[in-house]
This record gives C-alpha cells, structure tokens and sequence, in this order.
C-alpha cells in the first residue's frame, strides 16, 4: 500500500499534512466534543440558573473550538482535494443535516441571552442541536468507516450510502460519547447544584461510552478484514497491546475523578479516553483516506501546493495552540451562578 | 450534467452566501469600532465610550455567531455541491483558504472569547488588544478570501495540466490582478455599512430624546467615516472598474449594457436590456460619457456584448440593474456624509429634524448595495466559475438534483427563521439603546477563582467610584424579570441590578 516510487516532498508532504488534519480533528473531537455535550446534557438541568451555568462554562470557548472543525473541512480540501471531492458528496445528508444542527446550537449562545426571559425556544434549539449535530457526525464516521464506493475518481454511490446499522451505532455512541465528556467537563468547570447533577450524570456515561467503544473494537475487526488485518497479525497485535491496557486504567481513574476531590481529574480521563479511542481509529485505517481505495497519496495535491499551506501550518499551528492554552488559562476555575458577560 | 442539479446547486450557493455576507460585512466594520471605542475609553476615560463599547459588543456578539455559523456550510459547499471545482482549482486557491483559518478565524474566535468574557478576568490592555486582534482577525480573513474570490475571477500564477490547476507562483496568486482592487472596494465597503448602522442607531436616540450623549458621539462617528469613505469607494470603484474592463471585458459591456462598439460609448442610464434581440429597449443615455468613465477620454472605446460569443456572455439584465442599485446607494451614502459635514460645520447636526428623519431610515443602505455589488460581480464571471479555466456547468458534483433540492429546501426554511429572529434582536438591542451598565466592585460574586482582581480592581477604586469592567450582568437586561435571576451575580446586593446610568425597570421594552 505504501508508494515505492515516491520519495522526498511527494511522499513526505502527504503524510505531515494529514497528521496534522488528523490533529486537527482530534482536538475538534475533544474540544466541541465537551462543549456539545454540554448541549447534549443541557435538558438534564431544569432550573434556569443552572441552564446559564452550564452554557457560561463554555460560551467563552465553542466558536474557537468549532473552528477546528473549519481547519479539518479546510485542510481536506487543501492538503487532499480529491479526498474532498469524494468523501463530501457520499456523506452529502448527515454533513448537511450537521451543519443545519450547528446553525441552530450556535445561535443559541447568544439569541438565549437576548431573547430573555422568552428563551425556552433558544433552550431548545441548544439542546436538540447539539444532539443532532454530533449523532450527525456519529453518522459521518460510521460511514467513513464502512467504505465509499469510488468509480474512477469520483463518487460513485447513492445519497443514502452511508445508512447502516454501524453508523447508527456509531451516531448513538457519539452522543452518548460526548455527553460524557460533556459531564466530565461540568464536574470541572461548574460548582454548586450543576456541579451534583453532573457527577450523578457522569457515572453511567462513562459505563456507556466504555460499552459503545468495547462494541466498536469488536464490530470493525469482525466486519472488515483489512481492520482485522491491522490489529491481529503478528508483530502488529503486541505493539497495539498497550491500547486496550491504557484504555482501561484511563476508565478507572476517570470512575475516581467523578467521585473523587480532585476537580479535573475526571475531564482529563475523560480526553485521554476519548485520545486513545481516536488513535484506535486512526491505527485501524491509516494510510487511506477514503476506505477502502484511496491512499493518502492517490488524493493528495500537488507538492507544490501542500508545501505551501504546510509552511503556514507548521508556523500557525504552534502559535494557535499557544493562545487557545492561555484563553483556557484565562477561563479557568469553576463558574459560578451569574458569571458571565450579559 | 443534470441541467436542475446546476440550478440549485448555484441557487444554494447565492442564497448560503448572500446571507453569509450581511455578518461579517457588518462584523469587519463593528469589530474595527468596537476596538476604537475601547482605546478612546482607555486615553480618554469617558464613561460614554465604555457604555458604546459594551453595546455595541452586544451586538457584535450576536452578528459575530451568524456570520460563524453561516459560514461553516460555505467550507463544506465547496465539496458537497462543487467537488469538481474543488479537484481543479483545490491546489490553487485551497491553501488561500486554509490560510484563512490558520491566521484569521482562529484568532478572531479565540479572541473574542476574551473580548466578551475579559471585561473582568484581564487586565484592561490584555481586553482592548483582545478587541483590536479580533478585528484584525476579521480583516486578514478578508485579505484571503478576497484573494481567493478575485482568483477566480482574474487567475494568476498557475499552470493547467490535464485540465487541473497548478500553483507556479504563489506571489502571483495571492496578489492577482483584480485582488488589490477588490480588497479594497469590499473592505472599505464593510466599514461604510457599519458606518451607516452607527449614524442610524445615533440619529434614533436623538429623535428619542434618549442616550444623547451616545448618539451625538454615534452621529460624528459615522459621518466622519462616511464623509471619508465615500468618495474613497468612489475613488476604489472606479479604479476597479477600469482593472475589471482589462481582465473582463464581457462583465463590463454586461454592467453598461453595451452591446456594439460601434464609436464612443454612451453611458446607458437606464435600459430594459433584451438579451435575445441584442439591444437595449427603451434607453436613457448620456453621449461619450461611457467613454469618459471607462477609459477616462472622450473617444475612448471598448468591446461591446457582440463581440463576445453567446456562449461567452454573463446575463445581462441582472448585472445592469444590481450594478445600478449599488451605484445609486454609493451616491446617496456619499451625499449624506456631505450633507452631515456641512450641517456639523454649521453646528444644526443634532437639531436638523429631516436629516435626523433621514439617516435614521437609512440603515440598510450598505447591506443592499454590498449584495447588489457581489451579485454584479459573480454573475459578471459567468458562465466561469474559474474565469477562462473552468465552466460553471462543468464544477457540479455527482449528486442528484433530488438531493440538492432537499438540502436547499432546509437551507432556505433555517436560514429564514434563524436569521429572520437573529436580526429581530439586533433591532431589538439598538432600540433599547446603550444603557446604564456599572456594578460595584463589591456587587461581584465571591469565589471566582484565579482572577486577576488585583489589576482589574485598580482603576475602579478610583475616582470614578464605579467598576468600568463589569461583568455586565446587569447591563444585560436592568429590568430583568426575578424569574431570570440567573444573569444575577450571586453576592450581589439588591441594588446591583442597576449602577449610576441605570434606567430603571421596565422601560419602552417591547418584549417578543
């Protein structure tokens, strides 16, 4: 699978490109993963004063959370635009229905502050948004996964392609993936009744999310041979050996935060599960792009052009990463009722 | 290709962007605003520029989350509806988009975590540079988009093989021949129509009688932009022209509804073009004015609509009329600018009724005549979607028009409620107008951790005997019902919920 008679920039330049879109996805997963599993969660809080609560624990940081998924979007199209060109037509229905969701949960942060004391709707529409848009995104992985018919170059199946049991699955473990961290988040970030009712939350979450990744780790192997392939051969099963091993001693420390002192003990589990899982994925189809056909080097662009957008990456990136650091920093500790700027 | 499929793939992408465009248009300029009332609050210590500047953050605020999430489909429109467009010109003006998130979006969504929530939390120069990157933030996202667009229109710097885009000279795309001009006319053209908006919201309250000091300050601000600024953008548009005439003749002779270059071009004031029969129906024309304006001499000429293939020309009608609103707005922008500087100058400003009654009407102005500009210039490019490199009608993914019909379908239903409400409240905020906003440093919740109190707390024990760093929920809504505690600092005595500049309970607030 791996090119032969590529070297230098036309084999390099791919594989820096897509690990840096891979770590642009992994951070989109893990920070609008909790921020929309606030969302996810925020039914579960019936008073008003803890819906603010909630919703200020993470309004200072979702818009720069979600434009990971902008850079993810963005550097597919960039770095791999053939990949672009096909993954977004198959996954046409659920990244729609997605960013209709995002439209609404979005809004939501500000019109629920102005719509005061007529905000139920906003409640609502940032409730059923998030939901929708990461059981959306549960959909676009699960189809990712099972495969995208490819004729020549372009996409070659139906709108509904996507639609299996196993991206259900995958849509339904999402939700209940970042509500999860959503509560993990809470139990840091907020104090007081908010701070209870997440902890209570938390607990069969993290039971559901350990089940929904043991279902997946068993389904793919069972269903596509080449991810069985990746996992149980020799020598590859005794390298990957650890990741099991990590997954479980990062449930049980995450089990201990929930229930325990330490205020971020649980959030940082929590991400490190989510990380691990990730890498899981990552391992499982590395190398192709657009499984089972298309290799990081059949959709990349021109050297020429993954050289310049990579100058950019490797200089922004860090600067990226260091002011999101301080804005986290900036933001830290618990919120408490009536903290915020409206 | 399935001729639908074209249609509504291209009526989804006019719709998503046109709406797209009303909030960073008005975002590019706020932002810009908001961060000079901050500076002038921090050299002057003006109690008035603070009370405009947390406004009119509000209202960025709200303007700021449209525009985000209208315009994260646009990113994903490109592949879902376009994908061939994407696979031709992806090398090319990809990484200019990606530049984008890399140096602007991130920066601006960052930042405006701290321009809204650091009131307190920073220290007041970490708050104000907040605001000035956050405008920053929106005008290098300009930069590169723009970039991006003007590639389309006049590209530059690249090699085709087997019909795909290579980038050869980066210098070369970036800055492409109708790129500095284009820049210039939109980037000027966001901060005229926040202008507009300011000078608006400022004649209101003085019609009102209400926030008088705000809205002369809000009055002088917007005239002294508009006074400059408009004639600038009839200086850019001009000169922009004249680069459109050299890269895309066709567009032009569709703007003039010029059909034979036959001697000296009238200018065609108005006209009912007929695209069939060649000719203008019912004209009103001004002899070798044409000429004038777009070759700047008297006999000058240039190709008329005949001497491009039929195949080759943009739409006409569309064009002529768009281009003529824009036109028509850009002159009535700059007459009020003028009219206001000679009233200013006459000090009657405040107390001329009827100019008061005008501009207070006068808000939308820019809005209109930024889409009219964009539709003149989007449909100009036709029938390229990549001038001279790729046809509009061969830029389609494999997708079924069922499917884009759908999609547009919910576009069009979520767009038009979300959006609709979205300005219903901005409307709703400039009505109910900069208010008191101060809460005692003593009014502020206990036990939130780690905040720089020490430098924040500062200023405030001065003289001024107020905290001009608040968290602001009382600014929020005063008249809060009790029901909506919530937005009530918990530590807060019972006479928080209005500082010195409160206004009271329940005041002209018409709720939905």
């Amino acid at each position: 699978m791996t090119p032969t008679d590529l070297t230098g920039a036309a084999y390099w330049f791919p594989v820096i490109c897509a690990a840096i879109i891979g770590l642009a996805v992994a951070m989109y997963v893990v920070l609008d993963g909790f921020d929309l599993g606030v969302g996810i969660l925020f039914p579960y809080f019936p008073e008003e004063v803890q819906r603010d609560q909630t919703m200020n624990s993470v309004a200072a940081f979702w818009d720069g959370n979600e434009t990971w998924l902008v850079l993810g979007g963005t550097g597919l199209l960039v770095a791999f635009p053939f990949a672009y060109a096909v993954i977004m037509p198959a996954l046409y229905v659920p990244l729609v229905l997605m960013l209709l969701a995002l439209v609404f949960r979005g809004v939501a942060f500000e019109f629920r502050w102005v719509a005061k004391p007529f905000h139920r709707k906003w409640d609502i529409a940032f409730a059923a948004g998030s939901t929708v848009a990461t059981f959306c995104q549960g959909l676009m992985l699960g189809g990712l996964l099972s495969g995208i018919q490819v004729d020549g170059n372009h996409f070659g199946g139906g709108a509904f392609d996507w639609f299996n049991p196993f991206s259900l699955m995958c849509g339904i473990g999402l939700v209940i993936g970042y509500a999860f961290l959503g509560a993990c988040w809470l139990i840091m970030k907020t104090a007081e009744g908010v701070e209870q009712i997440a902890r209570r939350l938390a607990r069969p979450l993290c039971v559901a999310f350990l089940i929904f990744i043991a279902i997946v780790s068993l389904w793919t192997p069972l269903e596509f041979d080449r991810i069985a392939a990746r996992w149980f051969s020799v020598p590859n099963m005794y390298y990957l050996a650890p990741i099991p091993l990590i997954t479980v001693a990062l449930a049980i420390s995450c089990w201990r935060g929930i229930g325990g002192k330490h205020p971020s003990l649980a959030f940082s589990s929590a991400v490190g599960l989510f990380v691990v899982a990730f890498i899981g994925l990552v391992i499982s189809t590395m190398l192709y792009l657009v499984p089972p056909t298309i290799t990081l080097w059949q959709a990349a662009a021109s050297p020429k052009a993954q050289g310049f957008i990579l100058a950019g990456m490797v200089v922004m990136v860090p600067i990226i990463l260091g002011y999101t650091v301080f804005v986290y920093r900036t933001f830290r500790g618990k919120i408490r009722p009536g903290e915020g700027y409206h | 290709m399935d001729p639908n499929a074209l249609i509504l793939a291209r009526l989804q992408f006019a719709f998503t962007i046109s709406f797209h465009i009303i909030f960073p248009a008005f975002s590019i300029g706020l932002s810009a605003y908001v961060a000079t009332l901050l500076v002038l609050w921090r050299r002057t210590g003006k109690d008035h520029f603070h009370r405009l500047a947390r406004f009119w953050t509000k209202i960025f605020a709200v303007s700021f989350a449209m525009g985000v999430v209208s315009g994260i489909p646009l990113s994903y429109e490109f592949g879902t509806n376009w994908a061939r467009f994407s696979e031709v010109t992806g090398n090319v003006i990809g990484p200019l988009i990606g530049y984008e998130v890399l140096t602007a979006f991130f920066l601006e969504a960052t930042f405006l975590g701290v321009m809204l929530f650091g009131w307190q939390r920073v220290a007041p120069w970490l708050h104000v540079t907040a605001a000035i990157l956050v405008a920053l933030g929106t005008a290098i996202s300009g930069f590169w988009i723009l970039s991006a667009n003007s590639w389309m229109h006049t590209p530059d710097g690249y090699v085709l093989h087997d019909g795909i885009a290579y980038p050869v000279e980066w210098s070369r795309v970036i800055f492409n021949p109708s790129f500095p001009y284009r820049f210039a006319h939109m980037m000027t053209a966001a901060y005229l129509t926040t202008s507009v908006v300011v000078l608006a919201a400022g004649a209101r309250y003085l019609i009102r009688g209400e926030f008088e000091t705000e809205g002369r300050t809000m009055m002088r601000m917007g005239i002294g932009m508009l006074a400059i600024l408009g004639p600038l953008q009839l200086l850019l548009g001009d000169q922009h022209g004249l680069n459109t005439l050299q890269y895309q003749p066709a567009k032009i002779a569709a703007i003039e509804a010029h059909w034979d270059d036959d001697g000296p071009a009238d200018l065609v004031l108005f006209a009912l073009p007929d695209e069939l029969a060649e000719k203008n129906r019912v004209a009103i024309t001004v002899p070798h004015l044409g000429s004038l304006i777009l070759t700047h001499s008297w006999d000058g000429r240039f190709a008329g609509l005949k001497d491009f293939p039929r195949d080759q020309r943009p739409p006409v009608t569309s064009i002529f009329f768009a281009f003529r609103v824009m036109v028509a707005i850009g002159v009535t922008l700059i007459a009020i600018g003028l009219v206001g500087v000679v009233l200013w100058w006459r000090k009657k400003l405040f107390t001329t009724k009827w100019y008061l009654h005008i501009v207070a009407r006068a808000w939308w102005l820019g809005f209109v005549a930024i889409l009219a500009g964009w539709l003149t210039t989007e449909s100009g490019r036709q029938p390229y979607i990549a001038y001279g490199i790729l046809r509009t009608d061969q830029a389609l993914s494999p997708v079924s028009s069922a499917t884009i019909a759908t999609s547009l379908t919910l576009f069009v239903l979520v767009y038009c409620v979300v959006f609709s409400i979205g300005i219903y409240y901005i409307h709703r905020l400039i009505w109910n107008g900069p208010k008191g906003e101060a809460v005692r440093p003593t009014a502020l919740p206990e036990g939130l951790p780690n905040r720089p109190l020490s430098v924040a707390d500062k200023p405030t024990r001065e003289s001024r005997g107020q905290d001009p760093y608040s968290l602001g929920q009382s600014s929020h809504e005063p008249e809060q019902s009790p029901s909506s505690g919530g937005s009530k600092p918990s530590g807060a005595g019972p006479s928080s919920g209005s500082g010195p500049f409160g206004t009271g309970p329940s005041e002209q607030e018409p709720r939905s």
